[in-house]
């Protein structure tokens, strides 16, 4: 790791996106006056989507040279691969920045499915298509003036550290400001956790929540409810409430903006270190709670719960055990 | 892949040594204290570690040892179930039955039914993150040339 490379009297930052949304780089604006300290300290090389870095630019760097890149999205597409890898040579630290870069994120979701699937929906089944041609994105196509091309679509998401190695994560969608901020002045300082730390608290949600009194210690759950089928008690746990939670299987430090909303948590700060599956360990925890012992009783209250596995790795499914759809 | 519970089943698994009974050596046998023990991620690792099918044997219900360790076992496996098959692996490869102490035959046959399934189902495997990576480089996207 190039530790030089910090010590420039402005050192070089690098912020990338790949398969993400773009509320990670809402996350930097969040900085509000603080991103102009940010701006005093370090020198951007590389920004797509505020600043006009070509990847030629960052081919022209040393190794090493930039200090610090954050990157947010899963790796989804060739093109992502090939500038995460391009930065990882280019960079000292690479931190993975937000829930999509840290554990694929939603848009991991569509683990469940495949290329052919997603572009057969989106391209010309999906009831908003007009595609009467039945065109889909190819890598190659012949046009009059030329070949164009496009890089190549993957048939998962993978997390940024299963492409690259990362030396830090910020977990979240998208990392809260406050952890931004400190994880910023820690690789500016040089004082920096070991190599692999995911930058917030290693305990769950439910552990600072402030619902935590009304946590049920013993089985509860009669009836499932989704959020929209039910009116919301604002101080009640939702577990107590029979409303599907993922606090007890998520990682702290959000600041629990979901739950002062009134919305229950979805787990977008992935596991602590204990865990290696977050669905699994949530499918668990919620199992232990349901108020039945007749089999028949214990189906309905299960097979009330619409998608399972879409719920229970809402987050973290291109980083859980399985990754991906079983062929 | 076989979790037994350490009181019943798998004393009804020793049972069914002692008397020289035999069942297809297929299964692996892993002894817990309770089949309430058997968290899902256990099972999901045996599946990403390469077994075609996971048993969880527990005591009868009402008989746990611990009261309702296997009523916990039940509501998981419902709902694991349903899951692994979100996952793409059919919910036969994940079983779970009650065998006591003294049910030797029913270990052997229960033992025999889920290796006649998991054989009929055929081997399933699990990728690893880097062969699934590794793969997505091969051959070329499909789709028709425009004009």
């Amino acid at each position: 790791m190039s530790r030089e490379a910090l010590k420039l009297a402005k050192p070089k930052v690098g912020f990338y996106w790949c398969a993400s949304c773009g509320g990670c780089e809402e996350a930097v604006v969040d900085l509000a006056e603080d991103i102009l300290k940010v701006v005093e300290a370090v020198d951007f090389v590389f920004w797509p989507v505020a600043l006009d870095f070509k990847v030629k630019d960052v081919e022209a760097l040393k190794d090493g040279e930039i200090a610090v890149t954050f990157i947010n999205g899963g790796i989804r597409t060739a093109e992502q691969e090939h500038i995460a890898k391009l930065l990882r040579k280019k960079s000292g630290l690479i931190v993975a920045f937000g829930a999509c870069a840290h554990i694929g994120g939603t848009p991991g979701l569509a683990n469940f499915s495949d290329r052919n699937k997603i572009f057969d929906y989106v391209y010309l089944k999906s009831p908003s298509v007009d595609n009467p041609a039945g065109i889909v994105p190819k890598e190659k196509t012949v046009v009059g003036q030329g070949e164009l091309r496009l890089p190549r679509f993957y048939n998962a998401v993978y997390p940024v550290d299963q492409v690259v190695d990362v030396d830090y994560y910020l977990p979240g969608c998208a990392p809260p400001p406050d952890l931004v901020m400190k994880a910023v002045e820690a690789i500016l300082s040089g004082n920096l956790p070991p190599r692999g730390s995911i930058l917030s608290p290693d305990k769950s949600l439910c552990d600072t929540c402030r619902r935590k009194v009304t946590k049920p210690e013993k089985a509860v759950i009669k009836e499932i409810k989704r959020v929209h089928q039910t009116l919301l008690d604002p101080e009640r746990c939702f577990l107590d409430q029979g409303v599907i939670c993922l606090g007890p299987a998520t990682r702290d430090g959000c600041g629990e903006r979901c739950i002062n909303a009134n919305m229950p948590c979805r787990g977008c700060f992935g596991p602590t270190s204990r865990v290696e599956d977050q669905g699994a360990k949530f499918l668990s925890a919620l199992a232990s709670i349901i108020d039945a012992n007749d089999e028949d009783e214990i189906k309905k209250v299960t097979d009330s719960i619409v998608d399972p596995a879409g719920i229970f790795y809402y987050y973290s499914l291109a980083a859980s055990m399985l990754g991906r759809k079983v062929e | 892949m076989g979790f037994l519970c350490n009181w019943c089943s798998y004393a009804g698994a020793d049972a069914a040594g002692s008397a020289r009974k035999t069942y297809p050596p297929n299964v692996r046998v892993i002894r817990v204290m309770c089949s309430g023990r058997v968290d899902p991620e256990f099972v999901i690792k045996a599946f990403q570690s390469g077994a075609d099918g996971v048993m969880i044997l527990g005591c009868h219900p009402g008989d746990c040892h611990y009261k309702e360790g296997n009523y916990k076992a039940l509501r998981r496996f419902h709902l694991l179930k349903r899951m692994l098959s979100q996952f793409g692996i059919d919910e036969r490869r994940l079983r779970l039955d009650w065998v006591s102490a003294s049910e030797a035959d029913k270990f052997v046959e229960t033992i025999n039914d889920m290796v006649k399934t998991v054989k009929a189902l055929g081997p399933i495997k699990v990728l690893p993150y880097q062969a699934a990576l590794a793969r997505e480089t091969e051959g070329v996207q499909g789709g028709a040339e425009v004009g």
